[in-house]
């Protein structure tokens, strides 16, 4: 592990962050993460501060099918499909961008990436919940992170092994722990939790070339 | 590779940590923004901050700590102690808390285990239960062990499970504050028996100890607070013997 030394402070000044407010769970976190970085992160579903943004983030906790509602409601899933900016889910938001999830009865997603999302079977512990590794890591988002990195996880479904899958993790067999399709990334894992390997995922994540 | 987690506990009191032993005598042990950030530096893989002032004065957490521990620690913590309603859940939450523990709110009114796992989520719904073994059966008991009942250990686990709890946190009152390991018999039963993880508690005095709980006791993840808050086992060195023992943990 060569991350031992805390996130330089790079001077993020003038980088514009928002994170999608639709009603889905603890964005307080994220927030924070971004504020060690030096950013103020804001939280908004306001159609034209997401479009103008310099980074979107699409979080999520919580089920499926109502986060789609509610998605819906404030038509943010037409939205987000159309956005030309880097765009960050996370956990339940990576799992909403995918073709569709088992949860709440073969919910449809957003479809930006073309991987369905399914239940862990009931021959592990579910939720999976703790700290995993991620592997076969490729993209700039996870620029100086080593392979075999530990990021936290807290779900009970996941995106299988596809062809935009930028890393894996292992529970029950080999899984997309991490996507990305164009300007489109989604990862499993919490990196607004994840100690110092997370925190660079953001970093990465605000250097990424729009 | 899933990891076994490391959980220092933080008892918090009026703001401060105190350590209780058999959950009595309290000592205090500094301040919880800084411990916490500390345990996060050294390899804990989450902490947990339990306000026992609030069981058994009805004192509420307060949320002004959780909103500064999430401001300053980037690994994932619970907060329990006095938690009783879907409102109370909501303004942790949206402090920064990544879980709730309840305990004798669960007992009392245990839909409100469904309560909080429809409107959250299960994965933020820790039920914590404490429990005594009593002429051969484990009974559980309520506001900080203080009030048994006639409540199985196993029954309650496998309801609250079925109700919607993203995970257990078991304490042994027979092991708790004697520093002589774990209930690994009863762990072992609740981990084969449910199928969401299963937190150790009570007992930890030596790192073989945390070795026995992982193997023996089947626990996804270990919890204790003075052996690592007086230094008695450094959490970095708890790691690699649990490595060396073939126990996968993040170093």
């Amino acid at each position: 592990m060569s991350l031992d030394t805390d996130i330089k402070k790079q001077n993020f000044e003038g980088v514009s962050v928002v994170i999608i407010d639709y009603g889905a769970g603890n964005i307080k976190s994220i927030q924070f993460a971004f504020k060690r970085l030096g950013i103020d992160a804001v939280l908004t579903n306001d159609p034209e501060k997401i479009k103008n943004a310099d980074r979107v983030i699409f979080p999520g906790v919580g089920e499926a099918s109502s986060a789609l509602k509610m998605l819906k409601n404030s038509k943010l899933d037409k939205l987000i499909p159309t956005l030309t900016q880097p765009v960050l889910g996370i956990c339940l938001g990576m799992q909403l961008m995918c073709k569709t999830t088992e949860e709440g009865g073969n919910t449809e997603g957003l479809g930006i990436f073309q991987v369905d999302v399914k239940r862990f079977p009931n021959t592990v512990k579910v939720p999976q919940m703790g700290w995993n590794t991620v592997t076969n890591l490729e993209s700039d988002l996870f620029k100086d992170i080593p392979e075999n990195s530990y990021m936290y996880l807290v779900h009970s479904y996941y995106a299988e092994n596809c062809k935009e899958a930028i890393a894996l993790s292992n529970y029950n067999g080999e899984y997309a722990t991490a996507l990305k399709h164009n300007n489109f990334y989604g990862v499993q894992f919490h990196p607004e939790k994840s100690s110092i390997a997370g925190a660079k995922l953001l970093e990465n994540f605000l250097n990424l070339e729009s | 590779m899933l990891t076994k987690r490391i959980i220092p506990c933080l008892d918090i009191k009026n703001g401060r940590t105190v350590k209780g032993v058999n959950f009595v005598d309290l000592i205090d042990a500094g301040d919880p923004v800084e411990l916490a950030k500390q345990y996060a530096l050294k390899g804990a893989d989450e902490l947990v901050f339990l306000d026992i002032s609030a069981t058994l004065e009805g004192r509420g957490t307060t949320l002004d700590m959780v909103l500064h521990v999430a401001e300053q620690v980037n690994i994932p913590f619970t907060v329990g102690g006095g938690i009783s309603s879907v409102e109370h859940v909501d303004a942790l939450l949206q402090c920064g808390a990544d879980k709730v523990s309840i305990n004798s709110s669960a007992v009392k009114r245990p839909e409100l285990v469904k309560e909080l796992a429809d409107k959250f989520g299960s994965q933020c719904v820790v039920v914590a239960i404490d429990a005594k073994l009593i002429d051969g059966q484990w009974k559980v008991h309520l506001a900080g062990g203080s009030i048994p009942t006639e409540l199985d250990l196993f029954e309650w686990a496998k309801q609250v499970e079925d109700l919607g709890a993203g995970e257990i946190l078991f304490t042994s009152m027979n092991h708790d504050g004697t520093k002589n390991g774990f209930a690994n018999e009863a762990l072992a039963k609740l981990s084969n028996m449910l199928n969401i993880p299963i937190i150790a508690s009570g007992g930890a005095g030596t790192i073989q100890h945390f070795v026995d709980t992982f193997k023996d006791g089947k626990a996804d993840a270990a919890l204790a607070a003075s052996v690592f808050h007086f230094g008695e086992i450094p959490i970095s060195e708890l790691k690699e013997q649990l490595k060396n023992n073939n126990i996968a943990v993040r170093l």
